[in-house]
């Protein structure tokens, strides 16, 4: 210690050491560490959510890109598909699909007893483990094949959604006490058939590109017709929102005088970006539907909306980026005799391309996932059968998109549909997480520093 | 005190409160101090000059701790306040900082009344028991600080209303409401008028009789004016120290000959 | 009689009473039939496709030429242009192209506005039903005439005999039927005198309009080609076109938003013209009732949407607020990096995987814990059902944690640095500093980032239809299920109503109020915000 003698100013702090910490010391940084403690909770919280998200999306979803098959020879059997036997494709055609049940079910009774396999179950309840979709592929494959007929093919079919629930864990023998679609019985025979190798799980590519089906068959739903809903969906916002923001947000940015008119024009584009999305479905129902009668549920009409939705986003961003771009860029251009028009599309444009195509992406990666407007207009309620085959067709035939088709599976009774609906959120968020990608890198790639 | 008296200043039977040893600070790789020893006086003013970016106001900052703040600040060497280590692990800089106060180039005024500005030191560190004490170390700061008859009627306007000089002031008033022993002080004058600046001179003149002030100042004048001893910093390095008269007038180094003449800065 | 995006066959109230039971799988009718979708078929719209194509044409016809006529008089050399030769092209691409095309888009707007006031005087007061409006039958006369064209297009009967088609002599129902338009009931002459007026309108309409545009098109052409010579200021014209067009787009965010308003507050005057306003603001009940006598009461609604954004901000602001704390005040670079764009995922991550959320996993854990009585975790029986106040809340808080959280972190980031100097330079700890120095500085901009966050709560759709219910009360209990307004629009709108009853229109009105609510939340939430970040320019 030094010879200093505190003077009767002195507080009463200084005549402690420093290297002891007073009480109220310990008290503050108790509070301190406490204080701290709460923020470190709250990001863990954030984090912990996440990772529950994050976990019961893979955890559930993962199992709609399996699919049970059941594989079995049917006898196409010439009595019952072609009585005439002339391969009449008029007269195939007129055999329903009930008329192939049939096959089926002794095909499934054929099967279990060459594999010499006890039970005693009925030839129908065999057949019932297959999907109702089994039928309508059979006839398919007929209807194509006409000269098989009378042949013993090897078919792979797909298995009814208990039976997959059963061989991925959804459905045990105490969840199906009431449940008509299955019996105990049904399921020792599915031990058996798993056990010889009939039956398997393998990768359903079919999830992925296939389209929706009824809700009896939540075995043989897909995703694949929706997601060109909402490729055309993207494709029409893509070719609007982006000239006709980059076109406003240039003006704005560029070109707009200083008065009350633009400032109405900006303060009206920040709350457009924050108005409920539900508010422009309701726009998209009276104005394209009620009133111009463009076509209910068509992705084109689902494009407009979404494209008005978008457009703030993209606004704003993009008038980011020409706000980034320094003005010595603009003299420059002016100085060597360039028009204010030349000097923005020639040199502030191509400087802020990167800027705006992020904001693109990221406005685009939104209007992907949205769903509420598309309730209003009626792209969710119905089962896009058909993948469209023009452009055309594409943009203006009814359809439903990713989202939709989620909240359109979410909705069905049966549990199977919810596997696909959690399955269909990991496609989703595939595609939202690869855009979102995309922009990062261009960023980083592209950012300048001025 | 405008007057260039310096030799006549009170220079003798005073006490060391902060030393300084071999002291190195490193801004991630540069390395912005370099070994500075120094000994700063009890109720002197010590003031720091040098040109821009030589480590003065680096220094300071180390005295107190505010250092701390930066992630990539790294102090080596010991600073002793009144003998103990203040980079000692048992050491808490808010317990320090209590007892060497700052006052900071920009005026910066919390946006509160000028009323719990000067309170609210006192308030976290709880040096009153109750109002009346307090009130009574907030008017005491705030003659301290000069202020007390500009702001005695308005305690409770938002301290940011002021004019320059008179948020300085109040700041200069907050830190000594906790009644610190040291007052550091960053370019306090830097952002104020010439009126304004001579009000706060004054008032660190009169600091000087409680507290030991460190005042880091671009100006030579200013560190003439108020002043008993000058260090001067040049490129990280303490290139000298003493007495303020002889810095001015006899310099030992050629560079704070330089410097004091003009040539380099 | 259903109007055409009375799509969905089961009104999602029923769904929504579906899920509330959680156990108990519910049947839903089978999926809408194909029919509604065939009434408006690509192949109608191919006249304006082809129309289109013509005059991009002849816009790509005009810019060449235009750019070789401003050559040529130039003897070829484009020094003796006034502008580059594209310049010149694009004069005349332009001259074309605009006028046609915007003509093109009024007219398409326009032409359905003046046809239905034409039709619908043909229309005899008599035959529009008590307590309906012109709108309805209208809407009837559409389909008809749709089913005509859809008729004539599949060669089921010629133009001409669709024209002469009488409703005393032939079953027009069931004609239209076999062609895939279904009709709600049997045809009325009037309706189809009507509708052979529509089409008839329609399509003198339609052929004019192609008249109109293509005549514009090739007035443009041969004004501007004879224009283009070489000292002619083509540049500094078409950038004035160019800018016109900036303009134009930058107004569509104000006919946007014209258009919000517009739309909703016609079918709003409507429907206050068939329901008291009354009971819409004052009343007590929402129980719209199918045949009629239907009690719409906002305020039920309004309750439950305050009830469950108050349960999100009760989650999203603490939780929000102090990561925001903690990320720009404590957070070292390298963490910051790493939680910030990881809790910014949440905010990406669209809505309906938050309703997926709601209702299959946050709603059946909740039930467990508080319902389920003894079977539960807790042996508690406070809830019923996975639909409830909690359960929208708590996912919607979830959802709202990043919005809350980068909002604030960027208003703490803007108090200035010399603040917390200040601060801890007086020997006060961070906390201290984050509490009475930094958070009251930066509170008129977190009042903002909440109002804002607000006003998302209030608009979000997809979280309350499928984790809120459909029961409309006022209650104070978080374990019951509970609506908003945007739920009850999703469900007015896709209902099984009639499009001109009180029950349909009554969405409109409160997609109108919702508009208004959240409209005034964001203004005075940027306001705020705005002043603030002035406060620290």
């Amino acid at each position: 210690m030094t010879d200093f003698s505190p003077t009767p100013d002195q507080p009463a702090v200084a005549q402690n050491s420093l290297l002891t910490q007073s009480k109220r010391t310990i008290k503050r940084n108790s509070a301190e560490a406490r204080f701290k403690a709460y923020g470190i909770a709250a990001i863990g919280i954030g984090l912990v959510m996440l990772l529950v998200l994050v976990t019961t999306i893979f955890g559930r979803g993962t199992g709609a890109f399996q699919q049970t098959f059941i594989t079995v020879n049917v006898e196409l059997l010439e009595s019952k598909l072609d009585k005439n036997g002339e391969r009449n494709i008029e007269d195939i055609k007129r055999v329903t699909t009930f008329g192939y049940a049939p096959l089926i079910k002794s095909a499934m009774q054929t099967a279990v007893a060459d594999l010499g396999i006890e039970t005693s179950l009925k030839s129908k309840h065999m057949a019932g483990l297959l999907s109702k979709n089994a039928v309508a592929q059979l006839r398919a494959y007929v209807l194509a094949n006409p000269e098989k007929i009378g042949e013993t093919i090897e078919f792979r079919f797909l298995a009814q959604s208990r039976v997959d629930g059963y061989l991925k864990g959804r459905v045990s023998r105490d969840s199906i006490e009431n449940d008509k679609n299955i019996s105990p019985e049904q399921l020792d025979l599915v031990d058996a058939l798993v056990a010889a190798g009939v039956i398997e799980k393998t990768f359903n590519l079919d999830f992925i590109t296939g389209a929706d089906a009824s809700d009896q068959r939540p075995e043989a739903a897909g995703m694949g017709v929706s997601m060109l809903g909402s490729f055309f969906m993207m494709l029409v916002v893509l070719a609007l929102a982006l000239p006709i923001g980059v076109a406003a947000s240039i003006y704005l940015e560029e070109f707009a005088p200083k008065n009350w008119i633009t400032d109405v024009i900006e303060v009206n584009i920040a709350n457009l970006a924050a108005v409920p999305s539900i508010v422009y479905g309701i726009l998209g129902l009276a104005v394209f539907i009620n009133y111009m009668h463009l076509p209910m549920s068509a992705p084109l009409v689902g494009g407009l909306v979404l494209t008005l939705m978008t457009l703030p986003t993209i606004i704003i961003s993009t008038r980011a980026a020409l706000k980034a771009v320094p003005p010595s860029i603009r003299d420059a251009a002016l100085g060597v005799g360039a028009s204010k028009m030349q000097s923005v599309f020639h040199h502030v444009l191509p400087l802020a391309a990167p800027g705006i195509l992020t904001g693109t992406i990221i406005g685009l990666a939104q209007a992907l996932g949205e769903t509420a407007p598309l309730l209003l207009i009626g792209m969710v309620g119905f089962i896009a059968s058909n993948a469209p085959s023009t452009i055309g067709e594409g943009l203006l035939s009814p359809n439903s998109a990713m989202p939709a088709q989620i909240y359109e599976w979410a909705k069905r009774a049966d549990p199977a549909f919810y596997e696909r609906a959690w399955g269909g959120i990991i496609v989703l968020l595939i595609f939202l997480v690869t855009m979102n990608t995309v922009a990062v890198i261009l960023r980083r790639r592209f950012e300048r520093r001025w | 005190m405008n007057t260039m008296n310096m030799l006549d200043k009170n220079l003798d039977t005073k006490t060391t409160k902060i030393a300084a040893r071999d002291v190195n600070v490193y801004y991630g790789d540069s390395h912005a101090i370099k070994d500075v020893n120094v000994e700063i006086d009890a109720n002197t003013v010590t003031a720091f000059i040098g040109p821009s970016g030589c480590g003065k106001s680096t220094f300071l900052r180390c005295i107190n701790r505010m250092n701390d703040t930066i992630d990539v600040c790294r102090v080596t060497g010991d600073i002793l306040l009144d003998g103990e280590d203040i980079y000692d692990k048992r050491v808490d800089p808010v317990q320090l900082r209590a007892r060497v106060g700052m006052v900071f180039q920009k005026p910066n005024p919390f946006p509160k009344s000028i009323y719990d500005n000067v309170a609210y030191g006192p308030r976290i560190h709880g040096l009153s028991r109750n109002k009346a004490e307090l009130d009574e170390i907030v008017e005491k700061s705030l003659r301290r600080a000069a202020i007390w008859e500009e702001v005695k009627d308005r305690l409770h306007a938002p301290g940011t209303g002021l004019s320059g000089g008179q948020q300085q002031r109040l700041c200069i008033a907050r830190a000594i409401a906790t009644e610190p022993e040291v007052l550091l002080m960053d370019e306090p004058c830097s952002a104020l008028d010439p009126i304004a600046t001579a009000q706060v001179e004054e008032l660190i003149d009169e600091l000087r009789a409680n507290y030991s002030v460190v005042i880091v100042t671009h100006s030579m004048q200013q560190a003439a004016r108020v002043s008993q001893k000058t260090a001067f910093f040049h490129l990280g390095n303490l290139v000298e120290f003493g007495p303020t008269g002889q810095i001015f007038t006899n310099p030992d180094d050629p560079r704070t000959e330089s410097y004091i003449t003009g040539r380099i800065g | 009689m259903k109007p055409p995006w009375a799509a969905t066959p089961k009104s999602p109230q029923h769904i929504a009473i579906g899920w509330g039971g959680s156990s108990a799988p519910v049947v839903f009718l089978d999926q809408i039939q194909p029919v509604f979708f065939a009434a408006v078929t690509p192949e109608l719209l191919m006249p304006l496709f082809w129309l289109v194509v013509v005059l991009l044409a002849l816009t790509a016809l005009g810019f060449w030429f235009g750019r070789r006529r401003a050559l040529a008089s130039a003897q070829g050399n484009p020094r003796h242009l006034h502008s580059l030769p594209v310049y010149y092209g694009a004069n005349v691409a332009m001259s074309i192209a605009i006028p046609a095309l915007l003509t093109l888009m009024v007219w398409l707007l326009a032409q359905p506005l003046l046809i239905e006031n034409r039709v619908s005087g043909l229309i005899p007061q008599e035959l529009i039903p008590e307590s309906t409006s012109v709108g309805l039958v209208m809407s009837d006369v559409r389909r008809l005439a749709e089913g005509l064209d859809e008729a004539v297009l599949q060669n089921v009967m010629t133009q001409q005999e669709a024209r002469s088609l009488d409703a005393s002599t032939s079953d027009v129902r069931a004609l239209l039927g076999s062609v895939g338009v279904a009709l709600g009931s049997e045809v009325r002459p009037e309706v189809l005198e009507a509708a052979q007026q529509y089409r008839q309108l329609s399509r003198t309409g339609g052929n004019a309009m192609t008249l109109v545009c293509l005549l514009l098109a090739v007035v443009g052409f041969g004004l501007s080609i004879r224009r283009t010579h070489k000292d002619f200021r083509a540049r500094n014209v078409v950038e004035r076109g160019v800018l016109a067009l900036l303009i134009l787009a930058a107004s569509l965010a104000i006919l946007t938003t014209i258009g919000i308003v517009l739309s909703m507050l016609f079918e709003t005057v409507n429907f206050f013209g068939l329901h008291a306003w009354t009971d819409f603001f004052f009343g007590s009940t929402w129980a719209p009732n199918f045949r009629g006598d239907s009690e719409l009461s906002i305020l039920p609604l309004l309750w439950g949407t305050l009830y469950i954004s108050a349960i999100a901000l009760l989650v999203a602001v603490p939780v929000g607020l102090f990561a925001a704390i903690y990320l720009s005040e404590y957070a070292s670079p390298a963490v910051r990096s790493f939680a910030k764009p990881l809790l910014e995922i949440l905010a990406g991550i669209p809505t309906i995987v938050y309703g997926l959320f709601a209702l299959l996993t946050v709603g059946p854990l909740l039930l467990k814990l508080f319902g389920q009585g003894d079977n539960g975790i807790l042996g508690l029986s406070w809830m019923t059902g996975a639909t409830s106040v909690l359960t929208a809340g708590v996912v919607m808080g979830i959802m709202l944690i990043p919005f809350v959280s980068s909002l604030s972190d960027d208003i703490i980031n803007a108090v200035p640095q010399s603040l917390r100097d200040g601060s801890l330079g007086l020997g006060a700890t961070p906390s201290e500093t984050i509490r009475q120095v930094v958070l009251p500085a930066a509170l008129p901009g977190i009042v903002g980032a909440i109002l804002l966050a607000a006003s998302r709560a209030i608009g979000e759709t997809m979280i309350v239809v499928m984790g809120a219910g459909a029961i409309a009360k006022f209650s104070a209990n978080p374990f019951e299920s509970m609506t908003t307004i945007t739920t009850r629009v999703v469900s007015q709108l896709t209902g099984d109503t009639d499009f001109a009853s009180p029950e349909t229109l009554v969405a409109f009105a409160l997609g109108l109020s919702l508009f208004v609510l959240t409209l005034g939340l964001n203004v005075l939430a940027l306001y705020i915000v705005r002043k603030y970040r002035e406060q620290y320019d």
